[in-house]
């Protein structure tokens, strides 16, 4: 198997999610078949791959691009055919879930979307997804020669295995028609400083047990206490006391951190399916007798609006 | 300007998923079925813009017999054919929705394709990028507005932690955010008439698979499940346990 790993870079650094997917490699063949490639990444941070594994990492530079699906799959694509790598692997982040499909098309490989394992078996690659929001789990074989996995965030670990090992650096300059400029990225807006709910590593949810919309300054603080992100059930966010890119469940965002915290979250179905495979889950209701208290790791049966101050100063203390 | 909606029909969120007798698909015994939610934002997305700009809104699945009801349920919403490709084979991966669609597609000669952003059953996400490919169009996911221009679109996409604004050729795939446009609910006249309208049934391209399911299971993970109450002493127990135990702080 020779394996090629789309990497992002951010602030300097590899991104946590690109180090996972080269760890994840490293599950599928050895390191001296695994190389990480990017657009316009770093010499520095592309070199680090090497000490998760990627003996070989390589840059595209187009600065005319910043990651637009057609023109990127075709960069990928096009190295990967050039170059014999039968398996190409993503994050299943922005980018990733966007470009791996048309990177499938392209190899007329079987691709697998946001897996959360990956083992081989003889010469096929079997992958583990969630499905149904997470409400079950498929075992799901490629059948093709070639593969594409994008790997969902958060879930394989990122390992350092080769402390001070730097990847075989190269670069080089695509190729790239009209065609596949047809999609331009004119402006990027981030919310600075803000922690997005499906990346964080905790998460601090909150919902209509709150009461009132401003009551979420509880959920805030006991998140910045943290260092997590804040989210919001599907019926606050439905209420517009919160936007939409906070809403964890079903027809939100699907996440799975370290630490995952219901404040006042009942736990519909549909919320329980965005947010059961986090490793820890505590959840903080009046309610006794709420569904939420069937995955928790640790419960507290009582009255938000006393816990969640003292919580917070608790962990506040401790830093 | 012609409008192509592509639509699934899945479980309704609040549905409890068990996993069938095969231990490869889920149990649809006693489960209620829906238009896929992320779908109906396109669908809305796509009568608003017929209402604006003209042209024909067709509304395409590619599934089996029973998903006549949410094609019925989207020409009440407001589109003016359906096309039903049909593919009763039990296992369909998402390139053989994909190639079928291309394959309509290819003929229909769309401006637009408007998707949901995921089918909360697979939750695959694949379906507009493999069309892209497919087609050799350009494709943008999770958009959450879009401005219409003669020949072009510009408009803003959800990314991680923030958004993205774009522009693209047409013709072009774009599949949608929640929240985009607030869909509508059809009324008794409009489902009433609903029935009159077209649906054109085509069989579905043999497509081999490309990925197949082994195994469905439901993930199991012992929970400690210690309860705690609201006392002094016992949130100190919860900070020490999210210490000790979990490790997260």
């Amino acid at each position: 198997m020779k394996v090629l790993v789309l990497v992002e870079e951010h602030n300097g650094s590899l991104k946590r999610s690109s180090c996972e997917a080269i760890t994840a490699a490293n599950q599928l063949t050895s390191s001296d078949n695994i190389t990480a490639i990017a657009l316009n990444a770093s010499e520095s941070a592309l070199k680090s791959a090497g000490k998760y594994g990627a003996s070989n990492a390589v840059n595209a530079n187009e600065s005319s691009i910043k990651g637009e699906a057609p023109a990127l799959s075709k960069i990928i694509s096009d190295y990967a055919q050039q170059n014999s790598f039968d398996t190409v692997l993503f994050a299943a982040d922005s980018i990733g879930k966007e470009v791996a499909p048309r990177v499938s098309v392209k190899l007329e490989a079987g691709y697998v979307s946001d897996c959360v394992g990956l083992e081989v078996n003889g010469s096929d690659i079997v992958a583990t997804k969630p499905v149904y929001a997470g409400k079950a789990q498929a075992k799901v074989k490629i059948n093709t020669a070639n593969n594409v996995l994008s790997l969902r965030p958060n879930v394989f670990t990122a390992k350092v295995i080769a402390e001070g090992t730097e990847a075989n650096y190269s670069e080089f300059t695509p190729t790239l028609d009209d065609k596949s400029k047809s999609v331009k990225i004119t402006s990027i807006s981030k919310n600075e400083g803000k922690l997005d709910v499906a990346e964080a590593d905790i998460v601090v949810s909150g919902g209509r047990g709150l009461k009132e919309p401003e009551n979420f300054n509880l959920v805030e603080n006991l998140a910045n206490a943290l260092g997590g992100a804040v989210g919001a059930s599907r019926a606050v966010v439905d209420a517009g006391w919160r936007p939409h890119s906070e809403q964890v469940g079903q027809t939100g965002k699907t996440v799975s951190p370290s630490l995952y915290v219901a404040c006042a979250i009942s736990g519909a179905v549909q919320h329980l399916a965005g947010m059961s495979s986090s490793k820890f889950i505590v959840a903080i209701n009046k309610d006794a007798d709420a569904p939420i208290f069937k995955i928790t790791d640790y419960g507290i049966v009582g009255d938000v609006f006393e816990v969640l101050p003292k919580l917070t100063e608790k962990i506040k203390a401790r830093h | 300007m012609n409008i192509l909606v592509c639509v699934s029909r899945v479980p309704d969120t609040a549905a409890k998923i068990k996993v069938a007798g095969d231990n490869k698909s889920v149990e649809t015994a006693g489960v209620k079925f829906i238009l896929n939610p992320y779908d109906e934002y396109a669908l809305e997305e796509a009568i608003q813009l017929q209402e604006s700009k003209g042209g024909e809104l067709t509304v395409l699945t590619v599934a089996g017999d029973e998903a006549t009801d949410v094609l019925r349920t989207a020409l009440a919403m407001g589109a003016d054919k359906a096309i039903h490709v049909k593919a009763n084979q039990l296992e369909k991966d998402s390139f053989y929705v994909a190639n079928n669609i291309a394959n309509v597609a290819k003929d229909l000669n769309p401006d637009i394709i408007f998707l949901g952003k995921q089918s909360i059953d697979f939750d695959s996400f694949q379906i507009s990028s493999l069309l892209g490919g497919l087609l050799d169009l350009p494709s943008v996911d999770v958009v959450s507005s879009i401005n219409y221009a003669d020949g072009s679109i510009t408009g803003e996409k959800d990314i991680e932690g923030g958004k993205e604004s774009f522009e693209t050729s047409l013709p072009a795939i774009i599949s949608v955010q929640k929240g985009i446009k607030e869909p509508r609910y059809p009324k008794l006249p409009q489902i009433m008439k609903a029935k009159q309208k077209p649906i054109e049934v085509k069989e579905a391209i043999e497509t081999p698979l490309r990925t197949e399911i082994l195994e469905m299971t439901l993930p199991e993970k012992a929970r400690a499940g210690k309860i705690l109450t609201g006392s002094d002493a016992d949130i100190d127990e919860l900070v020490r346990l999210l210490h000790e135990d979990a490790k997260v702080i």
